[in-house]
């Protein structure tokens, strides 16, 4: 049987890592160097900047730029997805005594849920699990979110760098020095053009990394420092769409059940979310893990599907799309944390280092939360007057997370994601058991088993995808499209996968691959085919790292443009 | 040598362009950038600087956040930048547009002027040749080609039977096409030194400019109506028999095409 | 209707370009034509047959050279003369320039890029596309002299026969105006023309099987007079150059006629040729989107239709 793992990448974490090279005239000197300009990066930066603000004595010693903050995206925004229902206490953390909540760009609080199990012709309408209850909670746009937080950031003296991607963790000693930036204006072979503008070497006193999901210098660094956790990290995908319906949608809907199958062969876990976005807009989103074994499971058109039930007609029906996106979502919860957080001279922060509760669809609120305790870490350190490289000199930055609330809820779920590979009805049954006992019961590690390990088949799941029509029901290159994305041609291939794989697993990929980035190519005997390519296609969902590839960031300012997601 | 750059800020070219119904112009809102072409005006106005010493100023007319997109073209080089900005301006015909540039352009007293010569939102077309009216100075447009002298320049005009070769003595205004040049990608260092660059905005009555001759209100032109384009008309289906060729040229010709 | 409608002319010959615009003037009122420059009173009398009452000339050696600023200088001095209501040009890189001047002297409006002229109640209304074309705006004026600059080749010169009156007249130049100075002139006999400029495309995707599909392809551009264009998906993989490419991350076109060979039509490739005038796609798949937004499809197989068109145009010629 073919597995997308047997035919892993030619690339290895560790071509990510290396000493600086640059001399003094080309290298940038930064004090605290953020990579990632999410959630958690600029809570990261906006708590440190406010604290420098209130301490000058200790931001002279970070220099002319205290701190900068690295974004892969066009803009802040531009590479940021996610449902979202946020807990808004952490924002309000963040910035208390300066804004006030209705200063922040929510779509205001959730007016009211719905959960339901779907079958192909009826909606069962269930009580909200507990994992599931979102009173007090807000509506938000992670991109709108992205976009408000790097105003804020600048506000507080941080220089946040958009375009601008990091493709190198730089260690010198066994600590962590900074970053290097990507070149921009290379051709496809990799030669440089007239406008070639080589990356730099970005020095800092203490990297953070908030890349978020599949974050390349964050697997670098935990490989580096042997920060591995106890299970390998799995992950999801997640669709999703945003539509200008004809009338206001008042509550907030969550489904599980159809168009997914329940037995556990199919390994087909996750389910929808819809959420008004004001009065006028709605997001539709559909997430599934990527151990689906069919080769023809494809997110995008799962999502197709489930626009065809009568449940969501009902909502987006005679509307309009006006965005669409694609990101996988990291799931392996507590046991697939890094060991620690912190390395010399480094912070890991956010989904990228596995911050998100999956039962409870969380994780915009703990990276928040996580650049926050890492800020104020890193200053407490900075005050002491430590060298922020030594070892043990970020320790507090762990101590404080596994003090906070987060940590508890988090270590509450910590095997109901896995419970799933059981299928439907016992990961059910698992989850139930769990959430009543608040996670004291089933005891134990749940084991996760990495993505690309699960072994392709093929059980016709293609011939239940509606057909695009362009109006309701979208194919893969017009959503690509509406994802903003316009990624220059010309320029190296970012995506290191084998260009001569199994059939299944050339299949897999096709079909799993919501931008519609690899093809099935030619025979080349012996079951082998070639894997055809469209690299400028790609809006940086993940996908493929999770299943027997690897995504590196392209030039900076590639992939989507993420505004209302 | 001074030379004055005049950029525009228009929407990003994502899928949601679209002309407000309400107001019948361009709905600005969404994410700015500069317009294309003008890249290749601050990339053209930068590699003269380097190699003749000099500075280069970003004009501008928009609303207050067009400063972000200046910003971008003070990374790749560009030493200041002044942003005309007056609410009374919004709407301004290309008339009223080209007295507020003019009378910027004036206060800087710039050696050379370059525009980019296309517009992404179709409002900046043909601005050049009315600025150039306005400060009486001669004009050079559709240049795929400049050369600068001390006290002159010299541009390759493209035309539609070949190339001009025009000299101008300076002060000159020059329009440049995206031909010209491949503009630079800012470097890390110009994105983070751009901010602490010189950026003035200027009201109307600083470029002495009349409110009233200026915006919507003194526009001498008007938009009536918005309107989908006419539908294309009733497609021809041909299934090839062999005679699909034949029926191709027939069509072609019979609509004038040939 | 009074207009003034500028007319170009290059080697002894009015331009269509400005003759289009003076017939469309000629069905609205009165249109007088005006031709500057070396051997203007010679070639002016023609513009009779295209619509003229009357043409006024001026062949003041400021105005030998192909440069706008004395253009606006002899045009301002016959506005005030004549005073018309309008003053109209078809586009061209010269005329675009002396319509802006012109309204910056005058302090008049200027619509551009216009595809149509009309009176309404009386006014004079021009159409334009936006966006990409795919809105139309009516714009007006709102004080004369009402100035419209007319997309090249969007009207049609009408041959209604007649004759013109030319009235040759004097001006005065500013004195910047004659500060730009030609070098030097060329002319280019091109190899075809490049995808900007050219009026009509053949353009070629995956469904040509192999880069050798684009001989064909060329035959049939060559035995047009256009010029050939690619889609992303095969200068990805090398089989035409990246200048060719048309589409939302190459370049938009908006040719009269675009001939689409084995391309799918995604929305990608779409958005940079959909304003084209006449799009005809071949395609041996019936389902592919480009069916759904062509002026003529045809489904069949391209390597046999595509050369039996160029066999057919040639033996036209």
């Amino acid at each position: 049987m073919a597995r997308p793992i047997d035919f892993s990448p030619p690339f290895g974490a560790i071509d990510a890592v290396g000493a600086p090279t640059d001399g003094p005239d080309e290298r940038i000197d930064v004090g605290v160097l953020i990579v990632g300009a999410g959630p958690g990066g600029l809570a990261c930066a906006i708590r440190l900047g406010q604290l420098l603000e209130e301490h000058p004595e200790v931001r002279e010693r970070l220099g002319d730029v205290p701190i900068a903050v690295l974004e892969k995206g066009k803009q802040a925004g531009s590479h940021l997805l996610s449902g979202a229902i946020v807990n808004p206490s952490p924002l309000r953390e963040l910035f208390k005594g300066r804004l006030r909540t209705a200063d922040l760009p929510t779509y205001g609080e959730v007016p009211g849920e719905a959960v339901y199990v779907l079958t192909r012709r009826s909606a069962l309408r269930i009580p909200a699990p507990p994992t599931m209850r979102n009173h007090g909670n807000v509506i938000l746009s992670v991109s709108e979110l992205g976009r408000f937080l790097a105003e804020q950031a600048e506000a507080v003296g941080a220089v946040v760098l958009p375009e601008t991607a990091a493709t190198k963790l730089l260690v010198q000693h066994g600590r962590v020095v900074g970053a290097r930036t990507g070149d921009r204006g290379r051709g496809r072979a990799g030669e440089p053009l007239p406008t070639f503008e080589a990356g730099n070497d970005v020095v800092a006193d203490l990297t953070v990394l908030a890349e978020g999901t599949q974050g390349y210098l964050t697997a670098a660094a935990i490989d580096q420092f042997g920060l591995h956790g106890e299970n390998p990290q799995i992950w999801a995908l997640g669709v999703k769409e945003v539509w200008r319906v004809r009338k206001p949608l008042g509550r907030i809907v969550h489904t599980m059940g159809w168009p997914l199958r329940t037995s556990a062969g199919f390994g087909e876990f996750g389910g929808s979310f819809i959420y008004p976005m004001g009065d006028e807009l709605v997001t539709v989103g559909f997430v599934a893990g990527l151990e689906a074994t069919d080769v023809e499971f494809s997110v995008h058109d799962v999502l197709q599907e489930f626009k065809t039930h009568r449940l969501v007609w009902k909502i987006l029906g005679g509307g309009e799309r006006v965005a669409w996106g694609a990101k996988t979502i990291t799931e392996g919860g507590y046991h697939s944390f890094p060991r620690k957080f912190n390395a010399p001279g480094l912070m890991l922060v956010g989904e990228g280092a596995g911050l998100v509760n999956v039962p409870r669809l969380k994780g915009v609120h703990y990276a928040i939360e996580s650049g926050r305790l890492a800020a104020e870490a890193a200053f407490r350190a900075l005050q002491r007057g430590e060298v922020v490289s030594r070892i043990g000199a970020l320790d507090t930055y762990d101590e404080s997370l596994r003090a906070s609330p987060m940590w508890k809820q988090l270590y509450e779920v910590r095997n109901m994601r896995q419970a799933f590979d059981k299928g439907f009805f016992m990961g059910g049954a698992l989850a139930s058991a769990m959430t009543v006992t608040k996670g004291r019961a089933p005891n134990g590690r749940f084991p996760t088993h990495p993505n690309a390990a699960a072994p392709l088949r093929k059980s016709g799941r293609a011939s239940r995808y509606p057909a695009p029509d362009g109006s309701y029901i979208f194919d893969k290159l017009s959503s690509v499209f509406a994802s903003g994305n316009r990624t220059r041609d010309d320029q190296p291939s970012h995506l290191k996968v084998r260009t001569t794989v199994r059939r299944p697993v050339a299949e897999a990929w096709q079909w799993m691959c919501p931008a519609h980035v690899y093809e099935v190519g030619r025979d080349v005997g012996d079951g082998m085919v070639t894997v055809e390519i469209t690299p400028s296609n790609c809006v940086q969902c993940g996908a493929i790292t999770a299943k027997g590839g690897r995504l590196t960031p392209p030039e900076g300012g590639s992939g989507p443009e993420y505004t209302l997601t | 040598m001074k030379i004055a750059v005049c950029v525009k800020q228009v929407p990003d070219a994502t899928v949601h362009k679209r002309i407000d119904p309400a107001t019948k112009r361009l709905d600005r809102s969404g994410e700015a950038a500069l317009n294309p072409t003008d890249l290749n005006a601050v990339e053209e106005a930068l590699r003269i600087k380097e190699a003749q010493g000099g500075e280069v100023v970003l004009v501008s007319l928009g609303p207050e956040k067009a400063l972000d997109s200046l910003r971008k073209a003070l990374a790749m080089g560009a030493d200041r930048a002044v942003l005309v900005s007056d609410e009374a301006a919004a709407g301004s015909d290309l008339l009223g547009t080209a007295q507020a540039l003019a009378g910027a352009l004036e206060r800087e007293s710039a050696d050379l002027v370059l525009f980019g010569q296309s517009s992404g939102d179709s409002d900046g077309a043909v601005l050049w040749a009315a600025v150039a009216d306005r400060l009486r100075r001669p004009v050079i447009s559709q240049v795929a080609s400049l050369t600068a002298e001390a006290d002159s320049v010299t541009g390759k005009r493209q035309t539609e039977h070949g190339y001009d070769v025009i000299r101008a003595p300076l002060p000159a205004i020059v329009a440049v096409s995206d031909a010209i040049n491949e503009p630079r990608y800012p470097s890390l260092k110009g994105i983070m030194g751009a901010k602490s660059k010189a950026q003035e905005t200027l009201a109307l009555a600083d470029v002495g400019v009349d409110t009233s001759a200026a915006g919507e209100a003194g526009s001498r032109t008007t938009v009536l109506e918005l309107a989908p384009p006419p539908s294309r008309g009733d497609q021809v289906k041909i299934e090839d028999d062999g005679s699909a060729a034949q029926k191709v040229l027939d069509i072609v010709v019979e609509r004038k095409l040939l | 209707m009074k207009s003034l409608v500028y007319l170009e002319h290059y080697h002894g010959e009015l331009e269509k370009g400005g003759l289009g615009v003076l017939g469309k003037a000629a069905s609205l009122g009165d249109a007088a034509g005006v031709v500057l420059g070396e051997g203007a009173a010679e070639v002016a009398a023609a513009a009779g047959a295209f619509g003229a009452a009357k043409v006024y000339a001026c062949d003041a050696p400021e105005l030998a050279t192909p440069l706008p600023q004395a253009r606006v200088d002899a045009l301002a001095t016959l506005v005030e003369q004549s005073s018309p209501d309008a003053v109209l040009f078809g586009a061209s890189v010269l005329s675009a320039d002396v319509a802006s001047g012109l309204a910056a002297r005058l302090g008049a409006g200027l619509n551009w890029d216009l595809t149509d002229l009309a009176e309404r109640d009386g006014e004079l209304v021009g159409t334009r596309p936006a966006l990409g074309d795919t809105v139309i705006v009516e714009v007006g004026w709102t004080a004369g002299p009402r100035l419209g600059l007319i997309r090249s080749g969007a009207l049609d010169p009408v041959e209604s026969g007649g004759t013109a009156e030319v009235e040759t007249f004097e001006t005065s130049f500013s004195d910047f105006s004659t500060l730009a100075t030609l070098v030097e002139q060329t002319q280019e006999e091109s190899s075809g023309p490049s995808i900007e400029d050219a009026d009509i495309i053949v353009a070629g995707g995956r469904g040509l099987g192999s880069p050798e599909g684009f001989t064909m392809l060329e035959e049939l551009a060559a035995a047009l007079g256009g010029a050939v264009g690619a889609t992303r998906a095969v200068v990805d993989a090398g089989w035409y150059p990246y200048s060719t490419q048309v589409g939302q991350t190459g370049k938009t076109v908006s040719p009269k006629l675009y001939i689409a060979c084995g391309i799918s039509g995604a929305i990608q490739h779409k958005v940079g040729m959909q304003g084209s005038g006449t799009i005809v796609a071949i395609n041996k798949d019936p389902n592919a989107p480009i069916f759904d937004f062509c002026d003529v499809g045809v489904v069949g197989d391209l390597h046999q239709v595509v050369p039996k068109l160029t066999e057919l145009v040639r033996a036209r010629a």
